[in-house]
């Protein structure tokens, strides 16, 4: 996993409340057996005005013009806003993969599904909850700031906003280690191959059911 | 004075950094189910790193994403779903992973076959790359979804990081009424609290109204704790959980059967146990639900009508709403009951064993399905419950009233193989999920029971259950 520094980056709004993992990559694009490629095919029902299958050049394809990442504004953009309950629905780690494939490095959003929140760390994608009013204030900013960037400092936490203005995010601490080192969570665990040994034998001599 | 969540978390705890509850603490996995979708990745990453299966014995692998439904003997038409399955045959023959290939008798989807071969048992906790894993809850397991990249910790490690969740109980007190499943309870259950409002919790469903269900009620329930955003939701074990359990495949046998249901029966949460937080349903209130927009909580009741966002103050929320009815193509306040379909379809992990099929055979018995009804499509949750059905005749039932009865399989639960709903078709589904696009692009999705779903075939439009059963 790459190490996860402070960045100053081109933030974009993503203005609707509980969106989905089939709206981020939509199930068709379920079918590869490959991590990458997928940021062509992020949002891909509200993104492009013809429908998308794998296998597909995007670049021939229509763009949905008023679709807010197709905004020539946005290009280039790696924070997004996104409003309640973000990630909901599959557990497909295919929707964090196509949003980090697409450029983005941080989510924010006042709340996130569980399966997704979880999925984002294990790739070193940061998802972000601050106060819903917080991103109010920030869906306002970008959208009247044409270029609006702001910068993440993970190591202390903070969001910072061009007028300075500093929003505190929490973060456990051992997601936040694993991602300012780039840690790989399965050599973390094998550490501990012992414990997980003698766990597994006391479970088998208990319920030697589970083991058949 | 525990939980059944805490019990299942304590049993399982192999190591934690600290005491502190909200730090991360390695769980134990006994149960790994895997399937096409969320596998592959995995298995190239364990071997890129050089990395075994730590326990074979703990996986059970089958496709049922990508499978088609029609007949199977020419394998599978679409080159990119062949790979994905052909791949997944080759991980399991490779690492010598026990899987129900798709010409099995036994193959299904795979939150049907785990309880039904009795690979679930109490007490386990089972992880699965699919976020419906939460079905196996109904077995007193501490049941979850993963993502890729966990589907390979969990292979590598034979365990998880992950950190404690809260609890919530959710209880339905009281007599179902005639008609009433348990799939309108948890429609109810969300329509209350939210796609959101079980985030962060694990949810127990108690009270008599869930004691009272069977298994694969219990199943369809938990199912869709996802839905309301819970990870995990569960049930205490009883004797119909045990029951059940009995003499299936993989069940403990002879002198371990004693062992296992004594400790099987600690599997619930002391009387003096707290929760986080707790939700009470009565169950003699809940009526027939049908959903009107892109979100499980987007639910009202047969006898409702489509609500109106201008009545909404919040402004998100009203926005929305009306994004939902336009994708739908429904205006406000029209009436559940005059809403015409194009398509049904019964199936899914949440509604496609026996038990389902039978409620659904009940209705359409000696009716055929109406002339507007473009398709109507019964897919069994696996081959077993197929065979089931057929030895009590209920594909003759289906067929009869004009439906097409299909191979296990997901199918149009997300169309991921060739089932799929046309842009603009309306249809009456038995799954669990109404997003956009979900069962085909510009599909429309209404979800609702099984008997639900059969009486709207009949009739080409909603029509209350409660009122054929009186009949
Ligand atoms: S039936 Fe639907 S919800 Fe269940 S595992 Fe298959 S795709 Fe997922």
């Amino acid at each position: 996993m790459e190490k996860f520094e402070t960045i100053t980056a081109l933030v974009a709004p993503m203005d609707r409340a509980n969106i989905d993992t089939d709206a981020i990559i939509p199930k068709q694009f379920l079918k590869s057996i490959k991590r990458t490629g997928f940021g062509q095919n992020l949002f891909d029902e509200w993104r492009y005005l013809d429908h998308g299958e794998p296998g597909m050049d995007s670049s021939q394809r229509k763009i949905n013009p008023a679709f807010v990442l197709n905004l020539p504004r946005y290009q280039g953009v790696q924070i997004l806003l996104a409003r309640a309950n973000f990630g909901c629905g599959s557990s497909r780690e295919h929707a964090p993969w196509s949003l980090q494939d697409y450029g983005f490095r941080v989510i924010i959003a006042p709340s996130f599904a569980d399966i997704f929140f979880n999925n984002c760390y294990k790739i070193g994608l940061l998802p972000i909850v601050l106060d819903a009013a917080i991103l109010d204030y920030l869906f306002e900013e970008v959208k009247s700031t044409e270029g609006y960037r702001l910068t993440v400092d993970l190591q202390n936490q903070k969001v910072i906003s061009p007028k300075r203005e500093e929003f505190t995010f929490e973060i456990d601490i051992f997601r936040k280690q694993c991602l300012l080192n780039g840690l790989d969570d399965i050599g973390l665990t094998l550490q501990h191959a012992e414990k997980i040994n003698q766990f597994e034998q006391k479970r088998r001599n208990e319920q030697p059911w589970l083991f058949m | 004075m525990q939980t059944l969540y805490d019990k299942l978390w304590n049993q399982h705890l192999v190591h934690t950094e600290s005491d502190d509850p909200g730090s991360m603490a390695l769980i134990y996995i006994d149960r790994h189910l895997v399937h096409e979708v969320t596998s592959p990745q995995a298995f190239e990453s364990l071997k890129l790193a050089g990395r075994k299966p730590w326990r074979l014995n703990s996986i059970l692998a089958v496709a049922d994403h990508n499978v088609p439904t029609t007949d199977r003997s020419q394998g599978i038409q679409d080159p990119i779903s062949r790979l994905q399955v052909d791949t997944l045959d080759q991980n399991c023959d490779e690492l010598g992973i026990t899987e129900f290939k798709m010409n099995d008798l036994r193959q299904g989807i795979v939150h049907v076959i785990g309880p039904e071969q009795g690979a679930t048992l109490p007490g386990m906790t089972v992880v699965c790359g699919d976020s419906h894993t939460s079905t196996h809850g109904a077995f007193g397991c501490l049941a979850f979804g993963i993502g890729t990249s966990e589907v390979e910790h969990v292979l590598a490690t034979q365990c998880l990081l992950m950190k404690k969740s809260k609890t919530m109980r959710i209880s339905v007190e009281g007599n179902l009424g005639l008609g009433i499943t348990a799939k309108d309870i948890a429609l109810a259950i969300i329509g209350e609290i939210g796609t959101a409002g079980g985030t962060g919790y694990a949810i127990e469903f108690t009270g008599s109204a869930i004691r009272a269900l069977s298994m694969e009620g219990r199943m369809t329930l938990c199912n869709m704790a996802i839905e309301a955003g819970a990870r995990a939701g569960m049930v205490a074990v009883d004797d119909t959980t045990i029951d059940y359990i009995k003499g299936r495949p993989f069940a403990p046998k002879n002198e371990l059967w004693g062992s296992a249901i004594a400790f099987w029966r600690t599997l619930r949460s002391d009387a003096d146990a707290v929760f986080d937080r707790t939700v009470t349903l009565d169950a003699t209130q809940i009526k027939p639900q049908v959903t009107w927009g892109t979100s499980p909580e987007m639910v009202t009741t047969i006898d409702g009508i489509v609500p109106d966002p201008a009545r909404v103050s919040d402004e998100v929320k009203r926005h929305d709403m009306q994004q939902a009815l336009n994708y739908m193509g429904l205006s406000a306040n029209t009436p559940i009951q005059q809403i015409n379909l194009d398509k049904i379809f019964i199936g899914s992990c949440t509604n496609s064993r026996i038990e389902d099929l039978r409620a659904a055979a009940q209705i359409v018995k000696g009716k055929h399905i109406a002339a507007n009804i473009k398709l109507a499509l019964v897919v069994p949750g696996s081959g077993l419950v197929k065979k089931q059905a057929e030895q009590e005749g209920l594909d003759q039932i289906f067929r009869s009233a004009g439906f097409e009865w299909r191979e296990p399989g997901c199918s149009m639960c997300l169309a991921m193989n060739d089932d799929r709903l046309i842009a603009g078709e309306r249809c009456a589904s038995t799954s669990n999920r109404n997003f956009e696009g979900r069962q085909g692009p510009g599909g429309r999705t209404h979800l609702v029971s099984p008997a639900m779903a059969a009486a709207a075939a009949i009739a080409g439009h909603f029509v209350d259950v409660r009122k054929l059963s009186n009949e």
